[in-house]
């Protein structure tokens, strides 16, 4: 919601204090003042000037999910939200120095009926941007439901093409990447390697199936071969049966033999429930990529790359734990926000929502270059990092592949190609 | 577009053999941070030669001379501290205490203290030069990055690289004057020698915009274009503007390009095509060169500023960030 304040924000600290100049000597007792002086520059701004605050709830569909095959990819309660949460305290630094806050409150958690319910309510009562989490289904009926209100989502989740593409809404904003952006961003750099012979295992649910058809696509783009397919059946649930690996050892190899000769072995398994069985245990020793092995991904735990040491001790202090992919797109939504409410200096969801779809909206998310939304479906661009767990290994676009428009413009569907009709 | 920038590296390197030996006898040395080799690379700007590699702490960017050019002062980012050198016999004297992180650094005109940006504390740490201590640390915007002070000393500029402002601090009183919006990741500050205008490079932004220090406004923004080269790519960093405020060098990093810009009328008069991901520029101090440091190509370009060309490639060590020039 936005509206005007008489008096400072609660989030806020006084306008006129001082910014402490430490004298030599007492400097740990005076380190703690520090932090709580430090959102205190102020120039010309008085003590009773309005402030314009601007409401954003962070909404997270509740649902059921398969148990990752690893302990270590169990995902954290608040996943995404944190992101969210650092953006708001990023977005007030700058906020503060025009009048401007952001407010976020609790996580909203619910299941589908309940989450569009209580979404729908609250941008009745007056807040106008929702980050969200949940499955593609659950969007679209969100933004449906919230047709006509003067409301905008950032889909931070959901990779499905459709929702970029035939699915597409005018008040939908992607900043999660889309499977076609991270294939894109994974076969280009296995074209760079000439490593072009093919083979695909996918797994059986719906979005090990997306990806798995986005891989597809896109290595025929780029003029890969793919030689053979192959789903890969298993029992759900049963992960923690004692002893598999002396069976997983001899399966795998049994399961590739069959394979003709190929560079790399690529794995669809987006539910994390067989992709980490396969890297050294195939029958004839080969690269594995897609989910597991080499992997795209808009986030990299890892990356120091573009100055983003400070932004990664930034989340680690806020959230106790690394930043993943999702809290990464819910930081650059709410970024986005506030990079608008900055240079438009307005606190208005409409002046907002257009000054983001405008040539002139460039956000600075740790990506070495500005990342804008595309005008015909509302995607972010962004490069992408193929990656190992522990450490990038490239970030796409891959030198050579180049774009009239945007370099960034050759990962996913591009503008000839979009069947979204919303923007136009 | 890369077998252009290798084509024309090449081609700079035969023109500059052949230049070399009309070249009048100004020997300053140039000092070079190595910022993945954790060296320092000494070049001679009589002969373009790298005549000492000097061994530094880890990470090594912002460097600048102080204790009347005697000295050499190194940010070493990894160690936390900056070293000091001899700038003369390049021996080791002492560790001068920074504060988390030190990138970026600026002298007082008056030669003591020393500013310094602390990326990760969102910090300006005032060191005391002579005596090796901490004075202040001034509470600044997120990821401070670019340093500048005025010509009178009065005020220490800082840019905040996630906040994107340019921030006047009073160097006696710290308190904070003016915050000044510019564009996204502010990276250097630089003024005029007059003191009457901040220039203000914003590498994603892709511009740089020019304050009056007077009016604390932003007065014009400089944009760039190239043919070629996508506005992604497109990305300053480096200004050096002569003593006279006639003409302005601004490097594109990863366009591979030093910017000419008329002072006066902010107008780009041409892009001259250096080495790979150019960050820092400092003239020679009789301003007929321009050295650059290109991070990705691990060399330095050396610009002639009269013939507005590069003429000369001189590699150094991986990484190379910073660059200042001694003026004897």
């Amino acid at each position: 919601m936005v509206r005007n304040r008489q008096q400072r924000h609660s989030g806020l600290r006084p306008w006129r204090h001082r910014l402490v100049a430490v004298v030599n000597g007492s400097l740990a007792v005076l380190a703690g003042l520090i932090s709580i002086c430090m959102p205190s520059v102020s120039h010309g701004v008085a003590q009773d000037a309005k402030v314009t605050t601007i409401s954003i709830v962070y909404a997270s569909q509740e649902r059921e999910r398969l148990a990752p095959l690893s302990l270590l990819d169990f995902r954290p309660p608040s996943e995404g939200y944190d992101g969210a949460k650092l953006a708001i305290e990023d977005n007030n630094t700058t906020g503060r120095f025009l009048n401007q806050s952001f407010a976020m409150g609790d996580m909203l958690s619910a299941k589908r009926d309940e989450l569009i319910e209580k979404v729908v309510a609250a941008a009745k009562s007056g807040t106008s941007f929702f980050v969200v989490d949940a499955t593609a289904d659950t969007l679209v009926a969100l933004s449906d439901a919230l047709n006509g209100l003067p409301a905008v989502i950032f889909n931070a989740g959901a990779h499905d093409e459709r929702l970029r593409e035939e699915d597409c809404r005018a008040n939908v904003k992607h900043t999660a990447a889309s499977y076609a952006m991270l294939a894109d961003a994974m076969t280009q750099y296995l074209t760079w390697k000439q490593w072009t012979r093919l083979v695909l295992v996918s797994g059986p649910q719906p979005e090990d199936k997306l990806f798995a058809e986005a891989l597809k696509r896109s290595a025929k783009r780029f003029g890969l071969k793919l030689l053979a397919e192959q789903e890969f059946v298993y029992e759900a649930g049963s992960r923690r049966a004692d002893g598999g690996f002396e069976q997983v050892q001899k399966q795998i190899p049994t399961f590739t033999q069959e394979f003709p000769e190929h560079d790399v072995l690529l794995v669809s398994d987006v539910a994390n429930q067989f992709g980490d069985y396969f890297p050294f245990r195939t029958w004839k020793p080969r690269a594995i990529a897609g989910t597991h092995g080499l992997y795209p991904t808009a986030w990299h735990p890892a990356s120091e790359l573009w100055g983003a040491t400070q932004f990664q001790n930034r989340f680690q202090r806020l959230a106790g734990r690394v930043m993943k992919p999702v809290d990464y797109a819910a930081w650059m939504a709410v970024r986005s926000i506030g990079e608008a409410a900055t240079r438009t200096n307005s606190g208005d969801p409409k002046v907002l929502i257009d000054y983001m779809l405008s040539p002139k909206f460039e956000l600075a998310a740790f990506k070495g270059q500005k990342l804008t939304y595309r005008p015909w479906n509302a995607q972010l661009r962004q490069p992408i990092f193929v990656a190992t767990p522990k450490i990038h290994v490239t970030v796409s676009p891959q030198p050579g592949f180049l774009h009239q428009v945007s370099v960034l413009d050759t990962l996913g569907l591009d503008e000839p190609e979009t069947k979204c009709k919303a923007f136009r | 577009m890369k077998v252009t920038v290798h084509s024309l590296a090449a081609a700079i390197v035969a023109a500059g053999a052949l230049c070399t030996a009309s070249l009048p006898a100004n020997a300053y040395r140039a000092f070079i941070s190595n910022e993945k080799d954790n060296t320092v690379s000494v070049i001679d700007t009589h002969t373009w030669k790298v005549i000492e590699t000097m061994k530094v702490g880890q990470r090594p960017r912002g460097i600048l001379l102080a204790h009347g050019k005697e000295w050499l002062l190194i940010c070493t980012s990894d160690d936390n501290r900056i070293e000091v050198y001899d700038a003369k016999t390049y021996a080791f004297i002492k560790n001068l205490p920074s504060g988390p992180d030190p990138e970026l650094m600026v002298l007082h005109p008056s030669g003591n203290p020393l500013y310094v940006a602390n990326e990760d504390d969102n910090l300006v740490t005032v060191v005391d030069v002579e005596e090796g201590k901490i004075v202040a640390k001034v509470p600044v915007g997120v990821e401070p990055e670019g340093m500048a002070v005025s010509p009178d000393g009065k005020t220490v500029i800082n840019t905040s690289e996630t906040t994107n402002m340019a921030h006047f601090i009073d160097t006696t009183t710290y308190e904070t004057k003016a915050n000044i919006l510019v564009d996204n990741r502010p990276r250097v500050a630089q003024f005029t020698d007059d003191g009457k205008q901040l220039w203000v490079s914003a590498e994603i932004g892709g511009t740089v915009s020019i304050i009056d220090v007077a009016k604390k406004e932003v007065i014009h923004k400089i944009t760039f274009e190239i043919p070629g080269i996508t506005a992604e790519a497109i990305q300053p960093v480096g200004i050096a503007i002569n003593k006279d405020a006639t003409k302005a060098f601004v490097a594109l990093g990863p366009a591979n390009r030093v910017a000419v810009i008329d002072a006066a009328t902010h107008t780009v008069e041409k892009y001259i095509l250096v080495g790979q991901r150019v960050w820092n520029i400092s003239f020679t101090p009789d301003e007929k060169y321009i050295l650059t440091t290109n991070g990705v190509s691990n060399d330095v370009t050396v610009i002639d500023t009269g013939k507005l060309r590069g003429f000369k490639s001189i590699p150094v060590g991986r990484y190379p960030w910073g660059v200042t020039i001694t003026d004897d």
